[in-house]
């Protein structure tokens, strides 16, 4: 029997028919295909977590209000948490039945239980390594070991938890510079409570930290010249386990970077000395907060010296003293008579421009020697001081030579303008014997 | 005016008993003058352009090229702090006879750096810093690196180029 | 054996047929004859410009980061480096002083009139040409200050309506000062200007040699009652010999500002770094800059900066056809024109004194 499409009727009706059918495929293979890359993305990531808190909360008053804005920025957030996360109860309810107890809602946590409740997280190794492999997850034992952590634990709920460093709701990385423990801004956190005198009040402890800090040079390392590695409150006293390094172990908290000055220093007889008096090293002549710019008057007997804090006149220390601030002064000296000279050749135009190279390496002469000043031996600063001593020397010298330079080239000046003088009068001397013949009037 | 034609006519007499020629032995005398002043004058000058003309030494490569040091200036594990422009670069032949250059400034408070052969860093004696021959920075207060220059041998000489950008 | 050389050289070129007009040349005497020596003496420093400045070509490398180190090199290295380079920029300056002096001369001295017009003309456009060696060669060594002075004074063209943006594009070959500026002000400086300022000399020496040198209008009557051989001194040797002492003065002069006072060098133009404060063009433009910065910001409609250009490039147009406004052979025209010539004068010293007494 004929088959439905060999008839030529049938054959254009089989056509159309199958074009049909072959659409309906195509379509709902598309259809497939679109819902394809919603499916995988859905797999791929948690779908936005539904935070329905957020509807009624951004729209309250303090302290029940949440800046909406704010809270999208939060790290947390970011990573999918909820609301729930911390307080319990269920964020996808949208009505008063998300916070009920039979949801789990906790409330506010109280301040003692925050640490514990964000080391609930954090401290879990294995959850974390789920988001950042490489963060540390021993803030909470850390935190236990300061005295923020002790006095808590002792039921002072006026010290710092994690919330009153890091915020909340809108916690952002240190890395980020808005953030309020960014290196640039941690000094400022801290100072919340440790500049606020009356805050600070019972404690007895100073409240000038911040106030010194900001006049240091670690504080104009940082904010002038862009150094984040520079020191902040937390580089000395730790973050989490923030205390302050006893008197025994300033040194070596300074000695992270000042390395040279704690080697240096412990080779001194101020080591022993200043254990023996329970006095902190570095701490004693340099401060801890209001770190100033050193200066060659620390040394000596001058009103800014700080040698006669201890030694009276006559004593060795005090000799010691003075001589290494004498040949500190001896160099900057030379250093600068003979910048002064080259100065002087090179506005009057001569070339020394390898000579104020050089200076360059007597200037470090002089910066390691005020280094080793911190071995408080003379002659170990004099050995320092010699070689700056002999380039300084040599520049004077090439500036010298560039000014007598100088002068030779004024000589030649003078030759050929007497050369010149000569050619004029010989010149006018011609002119007046060829016109001797006839009258001309010009002279 | 009048002065002159006076002057003129008193030399006249005083010099010559003919009309309108001066004596030969003054007119010897002025032309002797006048051609040692024009000698004189024409050697104060050709003299500084005759030199000027001369190319000096150290030939003009440009603030971009130098010529560090002739090879077998250096050991191998040994530096060289040479002049690049108006600052200090380091030269370095590692053991394995490879050369380096970089900048000589240190980053942290521009102490000049050098070479040390017994760590085979670049190290600033001023407080500690520590390079590697890429001229990073591995150790110490040095917040950034040593900039790298290229180095090229070209017959005796090492010629020392700043790195062009990319 | 000079007469040998003369002889065979004759026989063929027909010399001294050539020589014959120079030998006749005379130069009337009156006593305000010393001021025929400012030509003289400014095409004496322009010889002077032209040989130090094919030294200085020796060296010199015309690019952005080559240039500055370049005349460093000069400045240091090359023997006798500092006396050629402080040489050619104190010349620069003399000579624009010597030709700036010229122009006033002839203009007090009146001898621009008939038949000598396109003589003054040709004058004229050789020191506005002579100006724009100043300006070009001032970039040349591509310092702090050159660059800056160069983005001003190219900033002040780009305020000429219709035609100064262009014009501003064209000097700077594209819409900024950098190292393209740089190249295009050396192809200026050492190939355009000097190949006009050569052809324009010829014309204008060839028509002082055609018209002679005037006598001034006020001297005339007197110096005609000479006798011939009172009133004019001739050309050679006389003359020449005088200018020849004048221009060893000008060389003892330029090699003792080159020893005592070297040109300064500065540091290299940064592009992006901030212009020094008080930056100001070079003192020939001071007065024409000073004009500017006293000018008001608008005046009726009209931004005042664009009035102040317009109004000195009219009156350079003016002063450009000076001749053609003294037609009247009588002395009033000519006594306005002498008002003029003291006016701008006056204003181009006082202006340029303020200028360097404001900062």
């Amino acid at each position: 029997m004929q088959s439905l499409v060999d008839k030529p009727e049938h054959r254009a009706q089989g056509n159309s028919q199958a074009t049909v059918a072959a659409w309906l495929v195509l379509g709902l293979l598309c259809l497939a295909g679109w819902s394809w890359p919603a499916r995988a993305a859905a797999q791929a990531k948690p779908a936005p977590a539904v935070n329905t808190c957020l509807d009624c909360h951004s729209s309250l008053d303090k302290p029940l209000g949440i800046d909406k804005d704010r809270y999208a920025s939060d790290v947390h957030a970011q990573h999918g948490l909820t609301c729930a996360s911390c307080h319990g109860g269920d964020p996808a309810k949208d009505d008063q039945d998300a916070m009920s107890k039979a949801a789990g809602f906790k409330g506010k946590p109280d301040r003692k239980q925050i640490p514990e409740l964000c080391g609930s997280c954090h401290a879990n190794a294995a959850y974390i390594h789920q988001f950042n492999p490489s963060l540390r997850t021993d803030q909470l034992a850390q935190y236990k070991t300061s005295v923020h952590g002790q006095r808590l634990a002792q039921g002072d709920t006026k010290v710092a938890v994690c919330t009153d460093c890091h915020s909340v709701h809108g916690i952002l990385p240190a890395s980020d510079s808005r953030s309020s423990v960014h290196p640039l801004n941690v000094a400022g956190t801290c100072a919340r409570c440790h500049a606020d005198a009356a805050y600070m009040k019972e404690y007895k402890i100073p409240t000038d930290q911040f106030a010194g800090y900001s006049a240091s040079v670690h504080h104009a390392a940082m904010v002038e010249r862009g150094d984040l590695s520079a020191p902040t409150c937390s580089t000395c006293h730790g973050n989490h386990g923030a205390a302050p390094p006893g008197v025994g172990s300033v040194e070596n908290v300074c000695s992270t970077c000042h390395v040279f000055q704690a080697q240096l220093f412990d080779q001194s007889p101020h080591k022993a000395a200043f254990a023996a008096a329970s006095l902190p090293s570095c701490v004693t002549c340099h401060s801890n907060h209001r770190i100033a710019h050193p200066s060659d008057a620390y040394l000596g007997t001058g009103p800014q010296s700080i040698c006669s804090n201890c030694h009276s006149p006559g004593d060795a220390g005090l000799a010691a003293a003075v001589a290494m601030q004498q040949d500190l002064g001896k160099l900057e000296l030379a250093i600068a008579g003979s910048d002064e000279v080259l100065d002087r050749a090179e506005s009057s135009g001569m070339e020394v421009s390898q000579a104020m190279m050089d200076q360059a390496q007597a200037r470090d002469a002089l910066t390691k020697a005020r280094v080793t000043v911190h071995t408080f031996q003379p002659a170990r600063v004099q050995a320092d001081i010699q070689p700056g001593l002999q380039i300084a020397a040599k520049d004077l010298r090439a500036g010298e030579q560039a000014l007598k330079e100088r002068d030779y080239r004024r000589l030649g000046l003078g030759v050929s303008l007497l050369a010149i003088v000569l050619a004029m009068t010989g010149l006018r001397l011609y002119i007046r014997q060829i016109e001797s013949g006839d009258r001309s009037p010009r002279s | 005016m009048v002065n002159a034609r006076e002057e003129a006519a008193v030399s006249k007499e005083k010099n010559n008993p003919v009309e309108g020629t001066p004596a030969p032995g003054r007119r010897r005398f002025v032309e002797v003058l006048l051609g040692s002043g024009l000698l004189a004058t024409a050697v104060s000058f050709l003299y500084p352009v005759l030199r000027y003309l001369v190319p000096p030494a150290s030939a003009d490569l440009g603030s971009n090229t130098v010529v560090a040091a002739k090879v077998g200036d250096l050991k191998p594990n040994s530096g060289k702090v040479f002049r690049f422009g108006n600052q200090p670069g380091l030269l370095v032949l590692d053991s394995s006879g490879q050369y380096h250059a970089m900048s000589a400034v240190c980053t942290h408070l521009s102490c000049t750096v050098q070479y040390r052969s017994d760590q085979h860093v670049v190290w600033c004696a001023c407080h500690n810093g520590v390079y590697d021959l890429n001229g990073r920075n591995v150790s110490g207060p040095p917040p950034r690196p040593l900039a790298l220059y290229e180095v090229h041998v070209q017959g005796d000489d090492i010629v020392v180029s700043r790195q062009r950008s990319a | 054996m000079l007469n040998r050389l003369r002889g065979w050289i004759d026989e063929r070129f027909g010399w001294s047929q050539l020589t014959a007009p120079l030998r006749k040349k005379t130069v009337p005497v009156h006593y305000n004859s010393y001021w025929y020596y400012l030509g003289g003496i400014t095409l004496f420093l322009f010889v002077i410009q032209v040989l130090t400045g094919i030294l200085l070509l020796l060296y010199y490398r015309p690019s952005a980061d080559g240039a500055f180190e370049s005349v460093q090199y000069i400045m240091t290295q090359v023997q006798f480096g500092w006396l050629i380079r402080s040489i050619h920029s104190w010349s620069a300056n003399l000579m624009i002083f010597t030709a700036f002096a010229h122009m006033f001369s002839v203009l007090f001295l009146k001898a621009y009139r008939k038949p000598r017009e396109l003589t003054w003309v040709s004058g004229m456009v050789l020191l506005f040409l002579v100006m724009g060696f100043g300006f070009s060669g001032y970039l040349l060594p591509w310092n702090t200050l050159a660059f800056f002075a160069t983005k001003v004074g190219t900033d002040i063209v780009d305020q000429v309506p219709l035609v100064g943006h262009p014009i501003m594009i064209f000097l700077r070959g594209g819409p900024e000062v950098t190292g393209a500026t740089l190249t295009r002000f050396f192809g200026f400086h050492v190939a355009v200007l000097p190949g006009l300022v050569t052809v324009l000399i010829t014309v204008h020496l060839m028509l002082i040699q055609w018209f002679g040198i005037s006598v001034p209008p006020g001297q005339e009557p007197d110096w005609k009652a000479l006798p011939k051989e009172q009133r004019e001194m001739p050309f050679f040797p006389n003359f020449f010999l005088r200018e020849l002492m004048a221009w060893y003065a000008a060389l003892g002069v330029l090699g003792a500002l080159a020893a005592l006072f070297p040109w300064e060098l500065g540091s290299k133009a940064d592009p992006f770094g901030s212009a020094p404060a008080g930056i100001r063009p070079e003192w020939y433009f001071l007065f024409m800059f000073q004009t500017l910065k006293l000018i008001p910001a608008k005046i009726w409609f009209i931004p005042g900066e664009v009035l102040g250009i317009l109004s000195f490039s009219v009156a350079g147009l003016l002063w450009l056809l000076l001749p053609f406004f003294d037609r009247d052979p009588g002395g009033r025209s000519r006594r306005w024109i002498t008002g003029i010539g003291v006016f701008a004068l006056s204003y181009i010293v006082v202006m340029t004194i303020y200028a360097y007494v404001a900062k």
